[in-house]
């Protein structure tokens, strides 16, 4: 009997161009996702070195993370930010690369365009220079960040050099009660498990609560892999997945859908495949949750007290929640509930796609943002902004008093002019509450986009079951 | 890419755990196209005030952090974002190793591809190197990567692991690059086996709306 594998293995052995003992294996790269940000050193590399593109049609660029959401015909204001995107629109024109540029309909966010276009796909393996690469993992790829030399490596040769990495089985099963969503599903195994409790490993999440997930929820929980330490985090591919990809403009069609559908049903897990670790949550214990912190591990059920330092038996942690405290500006021991927001911001590769809008709008609907609080709803691309706006989710949200925007990054790295005062406190559906993370002296509560729009509807944390979604 | 082989000198400690990407270099300094110069932003939001004044108590803005080869830091350190300009600033400052007890993976790839050698310790001899730190501003140690050892001034020695190639290469001077420009009739013969999964450029007949 052959051994059995999981769906990282499988993938993996796919992809081993070659391996020799003592040397990291020389692994095939399927696609490449390019941004402004961290490639402008990688191309100046090839060039410095003669080298071309090896698969410039496996590429794709688009710009992200330093662009407005200003109207588009304005001119980008950040002659910094202007020079890198007119450097990457030179990169790709010298080097071939096909570029969702400024001006394009296709534009958005590297990680919601990809899944979009159809380019993400099962048994893929996918990379980019960002951390949040691990979102294409719900369709069953291999995907994860890479840093600049690696941008290089892969643009030059369309391998990189990887050690095989552990294999960590995440099984969650359970229902997810009203008002709980992907979001949390994440931002609680990330507080169970620690900022670094995935380093080394590459997670397959599975279970009944997963199974039950969309596409769009799949790619929340996957987005968040790396901020529990975990390069990549997959779910093997099921209907749900090939009904999502069916008919979108790079999925193969015709005979060769059919065929590329026998090939992505042999890449689940075998039943008897053995991982490195297993881990498990309960879906149906969880609440709606939020971050009190300075890493994303530092979530509790929004109900709960915020903790105590000096409940703590080791040092180091005890130190480390005092200066997140701190920094936070807040007293432990006490409720997050009822603490005042400055500005929630909708939106970035973790929760700005249609469905994450949806549910923002659904609870904003006949209610207004709270008079002083900012609110921003970015969505993740411009076709999603298109969507959006055919059924109408833009005027709800213009209605309650929210800004809505043009697609892009936005306040999740506040590189684009989108950003908190010092001291604001923001609730935001973005993946990152580090200190600073949306704009210096800025403070972030990490949640879903349900709690988003309840703290707006009410100026301060709230639970968003506490609000009525009128249908 | 700069060797690694023996390096002695001063040790520069921010004693704490999970110190993200954002905090090495603050996402507002990625609007480069170069590498260099990122070392006068290096903890730009901790070693400055709001007004650009350097903070005298951050371990950064101290004398004897002038010339320090060494950076020793609290456990996943790195973690976050893929920002290789992380240890670009790092090594621009004038780190050429962080000792820790983690590193997050995603920093640890970059660091060896730029000859800044992550040291992994045990938590013993990390605690045992704080209080040293803490006891003299001017501690010195010294790291060898061929014998893999770091040596306390009194002489005591901790191992650290590294693998064989990330080893070498950093030994040598080696761009890890090179050895997968090496490779290319492997990675010829595989295209010849395994076509192209997609044609990105189908995705740009969408590009004028919808």
């Amino acid at each position: 009997m052959p051994q059995a594998l999981t769906i990282i293995e499988k993938i993996w052995n796919d992809h081993v161009v070659f391996e020799e003992a003592n040397s990291p294996a020389v692994l095939y790269i399927d696609l490449h996702l390019v941004h402004e940000v961290t490639s402008p050193q990688a191309f100046q590399g090839l060039r410095e070195r003669g080298l071309k593109v090896r698969r410039p049609y496996q590429t794709v660029a688009t710009v992200d993370h330093s662009i407005p959401t200003t109207p588009p015909e304005e001119s980008i204001q950040d002659a910094l930010a202007a020079q890198q995107i007119a450097q990457l629109e030179a990169n790709c024109r010298e080097f071939d690369v096909p570029l969702h540029g400024v001006r394009d309909a296709t534009r958005g966010i590297v990680h919601v365009i990809g899944p979009e276009l159809g380019l993400t796909q099962p048994g893929m393996t996918i990379v980019c220079g960002d951390s949040h690469t691990s979102t294409h993992g719900a369709f069953g790829a291999l995907a994860f960040g890479i840093g600049t030399s690696e941008v290089e490596h892969v643009l030059a040769t369309q391998c990189l050099l990887q050690r095989r990495p552990k294999t960590c089985l995440v099984r969650i099963d359970g229902r997810l009660q009203p008002g709980v969503t992907a979001k949390d599903i994440i931002l609680a195994l990330i507080a169970q498990i620690g900022a670094g409790g995935g380093t080394g490993y590459v997670f397959e999440y599975a279970g009944s609560a997963i199974r039950a997930l969309s596409m769009e929820e799949r790619m929340t929980v996957c987005n968040m892999s790396i901020e529990g330490g975990a390069r990549a985090g997959l779910i093997a591919p099921d209907d749900t997945t090939f009904e999502f990809l069916a008919g979108r403009p790079c999925v193969p069609q015709g005979a060769a859908w059919e065929a590329a559908l026998q090939r992505w049903r042999q890449l689940p897990s075998d039943p008897e495949a053995s991982y490195d670790r297993v881990v498990t949550l309960d879906a149906d214990q969880l609440e709606p949750m939020i971050t009190y912190g300075t890493n994303p591990a530092m979530g509790i059920p929004i109900t709960a007290p915020i903790p105590d330092p000096d409940a703590l038996a080791d040092v180091n942690q005890r130190q480390a929640l005092r200066k997140a405290l701190d920094y936070m500006g807040l007293a432990p021991g006490r409720p997050l509930l009822g603490h005042p927001v400055d500005v929630v911001f909708v939106g970035s590769c973790t929760n700005g796609r249609l469905s994450d809008l949806r549910q923002a709008a659904a609870l904003l609907k006949g209610r207004k943002v709270k008079p002083g609080v900012r609110m921003l709803v970015v969505p993740g691309s411009q076709t999603i902004k298109r969507q959006a706006e055919a059924e109408g989710l833009d005027r709800i949200f213009r209605a309650a008093g929210a800004e809505w925007r043009e697609s892009g990054c936005s306040m999740c790295i506040a590189m684009n002019g989108d950003q908190l005062q010092p001291g604001q406190y923001a609730v935001s559906t973005s993946n990152r509450n580090f200190e600073g993370r949306q704009g210096p002296g800025g403070r972030t509560f990490l949640a879903s986009p349900l709690t988003a729009a309840a703290a707006a509807v009410n100026g301060v944390i709230s639970d968003p079951r506490s609000l009525e979604i009128k249908e | 890419m700069r060797p690694f082989t023996t390096l002695t000198g001063r040790v520069v400690t921010i004693p704490v755990d999970n110190i993200d990407t954002d905090q090495i270099i603050p996402a507002r300094f990625l609007k480069t196209t170069s590498k260099a110069g990122l070392g006068d932003n290096l903890f730009a939001d901790w070693r400055y005030a709001p007004d650009g004044t350097p903070r005298p108590e951050f371990p950064l803005n101290r004398p004897s952090a002038k010339g320090a080869p060494f950076l020793l830091v609290g456990d996943n350190f790195g973690c976050g974002s893929s920002r290789e300009h992380a240890p670009w600033a790092l090594m621009d400052f004038g780190f050429r190793a962080v000792i820790s007890t983690s590193f997050a993976d995603i920093f640890r790839n970059n660091a060896l591809k730029n000859g800044l050698l992550p040291v992994v310790v045990d938590a013993a001899t990390h605690q045992q190197l704080l209080s040293l730190a803490a006891e003299d501003a001017g501690l010195s140690l010294v790291v060898d990567l061929a014998s893999q050892t770091l040596t306390l001034p009194d002489g005591r020695q901790a191992t650290f692991p590294i693998d064989g190639f990330s080893k070498t290469c950093l030994l040598e001077g080696i761009d890890q690059l090179g050895y997968l420009l090496k490779q290319e009739p492997a990675i010829a013969a595989y295209e010849r086996t395994h076509p192209p999964r997609v044609d990105t450029r189908i995705g740009l007949v969408q590009r004028q709306g919808v």
